[in-house]
């Protein structure tokens, strides 16, 4: 039954992309002076909002490199295959882009996907780059997988370092979801750091996936007067829980985590304030002066109207980390890649970026502030141990 | 104490949107027999009406707050047109029908709102101010916070008098009662159930501008879950009572706000339920319930 289902989704699958292909440059990726790159992105479904701002920030960045002469002579040919968010579309896609000779692969966006393809690149040792699929597991599926973005617990560490270093607080309070494992994830590194840099946790409180009251908890909160308020969770929830925390009184900053990205759209532009003065961490900020993130964010602008988000710049990112990778490799097979990707070293938007030993990347983190109703770089955080 | 007070205070905020809702429901029952599951996404609608309608009114320069009556009146005709279109034809069909009607109803209005205004949740103005009452150290009560209390409690009590009270009460008591009957003597059954529907829509309305000012994020599924907690509300309540919905509506709430400031905030939902299921056990027509006679 399965396979029969699998076979006729492959047959639909395969019917939709002769159909896309009949007006397209895409495809034919055979030519010898150019280089095939296999891309996969949800362009549709519940999560096409991460993947298409992934796509236009990887077009942008294949756009660029190939107006400079491409690497080493050869132009970089792309195609985006449309995943929809789903872990056997994103199987089916990737066989379907196997076929069609792609030289690396840059994809999947979001985790669940990224692991399934994960699996079968390995065993193809396929050279992949993922730039924003944030769990654990995604590299750990074997030798042939980088990606561009940080790790989940790694914001926990850095905003406990933040606290405790930059904002010199003492107490810390955590309000996290519990139905969540990017949530749950975050407060069990941000309450495992917390301990190493002197910062003492008075109440962890939970809250379910449907719920909007959190006056509950935040009052028990509240009682032991923390300095800080943790709330690792994404922008809907951090807007609701900072209205209610400024409801029942409390003052102190809230901390939050790349997931707070976008919480001012949720507000209303009167209800600024009740994240005023919070920080949260991010993979870049938008007013960050450097050149590479000031050409960056103009360029990006221009040609899409609309800001990058932090997606669009780890997919451009990872595309420059790719077309280094193809640069300095001694040939174009999957080894020598595989190789040149595992040492390769970038300045990118979102930082600069080297690998650890198991494909992930050793970056700064940007936190960044609310301020007079903007966001704002704070300040850019590298990792203890690394200047 | 003083703690315990303040979760108190938190649990009556969220029984008050609970009681609101859960009169909807239980003054539909009452009336038609029918459990009427696109409650909650009248709520939503509500929603969406009063945020469309607060540029209008602060154009024209009138308080924000009539909002809330702009949606009210919008939401009475929305109620009372699915009515007269989905519920009337199948009044005489088995009651299974129209509860799955009921549902149907309910995803038209989900999804017909997430193509008008996509699902993105939209931020709700702060209508009714930021302002707070502080009472001692470290005690603040927000404004927003006691004015669901006491509109709750009015709405209850003039909805109480006008049921007891009135002409219009009197013969949606004879309707649900007997609609037969009641026809017999003279009673426009048709005009009685557009006008508890239009009654039940229009506190769904106001709780909607109330849970919006509360919790200013607004999306077209927040009614589903909402919905669920005012269902179970009216049920525990005895459903068909209006002091029942309102009993039953202050008691989840405060339930909630107790097991997560004392227990675990992770078991809240299982002690509602439970609390359900034992009340359910012991008196299974709710805390309110009339004991229903055998019909001889």
């Amino acid at each position: 039954m399965k396979k029969t289902l699998a076979l006729l989704m492959a047959i639909a699958m395969l019917a939709m992309l002769l159909v896309g292909c009949g007006g397209g440059e895409s495809g034919a990726p055979a030519e010898s002076d150019s280089i095939f790159i296999g891309c996969l992105a949800p362009l549709t479904g519940d999560v096409s909002v991460y993947g298409v701002t992934t796509k236009q920030g990887a077009e942008l960045a294949f756009e660029e490199i190939n107006a400079a002469g491409g690497v080493n002579g050869k132009q970089l040919t792309y195609e985006f295959v449309d995943e929809k968010g789903d872990s056997m579309e994103a199987v089916n896609a990737y066989n379907m882009l196997m076929d069609k000779k792609m030289v690396a692969l840059f994809g999947d966006v979001t985790s669940k996907p990224t692991i399934a393809v994960a699996e079968l690149s390995a065993e193809d040792n396929m050279p992949m780059i993922t730039a924003t699929a944030t769990h654990p597991d995604v590299t750990k599926k074997g030798s042939n997988v980088v990606r561009a973005c940080f790790l989940d617990p790694y914001q926990g560490q850095i905003m406990a370092q933040f606290a405790a270093d930059n904002l010199g607080v003492k107490t810390a309070a955590i309000i996290y979801n519990t139905s969540d494992d990017y949530s749950s994830g975050l407060k069990d590194s941000f309450t495992q750091y917390a301990n190493e840099f002197g910062l003492t946790i008075v109440a962890t409180e939970g809250y379910g996936a449907d719920d909007k009251d959190f006056k509950t908890q935040l009052t028990k909160i509240q009682a032991q007067k923390p300095d800080v308020l943790f709330v690792p969770d994404y922008y809907e929830k951090a807007s609701l829980i900072a209205t209610q925390a400024r409801e029942i009184g409390y003052d102190n900053p809230l901390l939050g985590v790349d997931g707070w990205d976008g919480v001012l759209a949720v507000l209303d532009e009167a209800n600024y304030g009740v994240v005023e003065g919070c920080y949260f961490s991010n993979h870049y900020s938008v007013d960050d002066t450097t050149p590479v993130v000031a050409n960056f964010i103009k360029n990006y602008t221009d040609k899409y109207g609309e800001a990058p988000t932090a997606f669009s710049a780890l997919g451009y990112d990872a595309i420059y980390m790719l077309k280094a990778a193809l640069e300095n490799a001694k040939s174009l097979s999957k080894e020598d890649i595989i190789a040149a990707l595992k040492v390769v070293e970038i300045d990118g938007v979102t930082g600069h970026i080297s690998l650890d030993e198991e494909g992930n990347p050793i970056k700064v983190v940007s936190i960044v502030e609310i301020k007079d109703g903007k966001y704002t770089l704070k300040t850019k955080i590298n990792p203890v141990g690394e200047e | 104490m003083l703690d315990l007070i303040k979760q108190l205070i938190n649990g009556l905020q969220a029984g008050s949107i609970f009681a609101l809702v859960a009169l909807g429901y239980t003054m539909v029952y009452g009336i038609v027999k029918l459990i009427n599951f696109a409650h909650g996404d009248i709520i939503m609608v509500g929603a969406y009406f009063s945020l469309m309608a607060i540029p209008m009114l602060s154009s024209v320069g009138l308080p924000l707050w009539l909002c809330a009556i702009v949606a009210a009146a919008l939401c009475a005709i929305l109620g009372v047109v699915t009515e007269r279109v989905a519920y009337k034809p199948l009044r005489n069909s088995p009651r299974i029908s129209a509860l799955i009607t009921a549902i149907g109803v309910s995803l038209l209005l989900q999804n017909a709102f997430m193509l008008l205004f996509s699902a993105t949740p939209k931020p709700y103005p702060s209508i009714f101010g930021k302002d707070s009452i502080t009472l001692g150290d470290g005690f603040t009560v927000s404004y927003i916070t006691i004015l669901t209390i006491v509109v709750t409690v009015v709405l209850m009590v003039l909805l109480q008098m006008f049921i007891k009270r009135t002409r219009v009460g009197k013969s949606m008591r004879a309707v649900s009662e007997d609609a037969g009957a009641a026809q017999l003597m003279g009673i426009n059954v048709n005009n009685t159930i557009s006008i508890t529907f239009a009654i039940g829509s229009a506190l769904a309305a106001v709780a909607a501008v109330l849970y919006s000012a509360a919790y200013p994020l607004i999306d077209p599924y927040m009614g589903s879950f909402l919905g669920i907690k005012a269902f179970v509300a009216a049920v525990l309540g005895g459903i068909g009572s209006i002091p029942g919905a309102m009993i039953g509506g202050f008691t989840i709430g405060i339930v909630e706000s107790l097991t997560k400031a004392y227990i675990s905030s992770q078991i809240s939902d299982a002690v509602v339920f439970l609390l359900l299921i034992l009340v359910l056990l012991i008196k299974p027509t709710g805390i309110m319930g009339k004991n229903i006679g055998e019909k001889v």
